[in-house]
């Protein structure tokens, strides 16, 4: 369902630009809202959440799906725990569709996907782990590819058909189009902005993606 | 199947795990109909290298699973084949069942009231499990659950298909890598019905023998081809 935000962005209390192909971990915390804005359009964000208070409780797509007998991500979405707590709603969306089936690419899927000679190209799950190494909100955390599990790609369109078909199709995102999120728990956010160029989720064209908090 | 190494026989809503080597077949077989066999896998020597739900969908360009399919690992690898099927459908999208899951749809039956008629849930099952090979929590992913059958309409609403399997259904997975496994056979988390009875299971593990070069599942799509070549240079001595 498309619905739109009233929050401007003077007010936020984060306020960054994520280049084209490349990680960011930031914390949100409960009560406050988080924007994912696609500024040039159909660029996949995989994104994953993590409480955090206790990473060991992770966002889960299974969870997620099943608890909604949904596949779908949209406004009024509830994102849920591996505990089965919310982590998240989803209270503004002005693309209207999100993924959180397809996962995130790898070297390793890439050589299955595409071609072997594909291995030596960046991966969401390179960022993951190098965002996990690197960034200062993930020190304490202790967290390795052991806590990469399925995650969310915003404004990514992976259709199911009745019949079982599934396929990465063009987005349906635009520049200027957006997500926003409450948080009901304490969460660390972990992005991958997807640096794949073998497959329409990006348009053929990855491009920098604008983060917002607001308290 | 002449070549049986042994058979199990897991009762509904139960536990199970255990390793399958490269070269080993594992049929799972309906007992009851209706069966739920939640799985995962993992590298017998390396467990952090896991199954993965959006590789082994993406990669085959497809939401459920069946014959000629394969069970991808996160490291672009194979565990495992579907070289038989009699189902035509295996679930992997919706996960497991919890605790306050099973008690809200069948109410509380526990050990001191029920013995070993206790209603058990998906997610715990695994939980013992994983435990055992010194996994936990950060290693539970989403399952392939066998045997179960969920469909979604244009805006993704998921409806649960009963009758999906019957008695005596089986469903052969030919292990391409050594690969621990773990099972429980708790009801399907969208399964309708209002009675806890989930079917009993049983497995059987065989010898592979040989596979010939014409092969349902490395030649589904080239993507499997690519896994297979992967796997076989992890195998290469």
């Amino acid at each position: 369902m498309l619905t739109t935000s009233q929050l401007i962005p003077e007010h936020a209390v984060i306020d960054e630009v994520c280049p084209a192909g490349e990680p960011w971990m930031g914390l949100v915390k409960k009560g406050q809202i988080f924007r994912i804005l696609d500024l040039e359009g159909n660029q996949a964000v995989d994104t994953l959440f993590y409480n955090a208070d206790d990473p060991e409780e992770r966002y889960s797509a299974a969870d997620t799906i099943q608890r909604q007998a949904n596949l779908y991500l949209t406004t009024g979405s509830i994102l849920f725990s591996s505990e089965g707590n919310p982590m998240a709603t989803i209270v503004a969306d002005t693309c209207g569709r999100h993924d959180t089936l397809g996962g995130a690419c790898a070297a390793e899927s890439n050589t299955v996907r595409y071609a072997l000679d594909k291995k030596p190209m960046h991966s969401c799950r390179d960022n993951f782990m190098h965002a996990l190494a690197h960034c200062d909100c993930a020190h304490h955390l202790n967290m390795t590819k052991r806590d990469i599990t399925a995650n969310i790609n915003f404004f990514m369109n992976v259709p199911v058909t009745s019949n079982g078909g599934l396929s990465f199709a063009d987005g349906i995102s635009a520049p200027g189009k957006y997500v926003e999120i409450r948080a009901a728990m304490n969460l660390a956010v972990l992005i991958s902005n997807c640096p794949q160029l073998n497959n329409p989720c990006n348009a053929y064209n990855p491009t920098p993606v604008r983060l917002l908090v607001w308290d | 199947m002449q070549d049986i190494l042994w058979e199990e026989v897991i009762p509904g809503g139960h536990h199970w795990s255990g390793i399958l080597r490269r070269g080993n077949t594992l049929t799972l077989t309906d007992l009851e109909g209706d069966a739920n066999a939640s799985a995962l896998f993992y590298n017998k020597d390396e467990k952090l290298e896991r199954y993965n739900m959006p590789d082994t969908l993406k990669a085959q360009h497809t939401a459920f699973l069946t014959t000629g399919n394969v069970c991808y690992s996160d490291m672009g690898r194979i565990f495992c084949s579907i070289t038989a099927d009699t189902v035509g459908w295996h679930d992997t999208i919706c996960g497991v069942s919890d605790a306050a899951l099973i008690e809200k749809k069948y109410g509380k039956a526990n050990f001191q009231s029920h013995r070993n008629q206790m209603y058990r849930n998906g997610k715990d099952g695994l939980l013992i499990e994983l435990g055992k090979w010194g996994l936990g929590k950060r290693d539970l992913v989403p399952t392939v659950n066998f045997f179960s059958k969920v469909v979604a309409n244009d805006d993704g609403v998921l409806t649960y298909q009963p009758g999906n399997s019957q008695q005596g259904d089986t469903v052969d997975l030919r292990f391409e890598m050594d690969t621990l496994v773990v099972l429980s056979t708790s009801p399907h988390p969208l399964d309708p019905k209002k009675q806890y009875q989930p079917a009993t299971i049983k497995l059987t593990a065989s010898r592979t023998g040989d596979v010939g070069t014409v092969d349902v599942c490395r030649n589904h799509c080239p993507q499997n081809q690519r896994g297979f070549i992967n796997t076989d240079r992890y195998y290469a001595s």
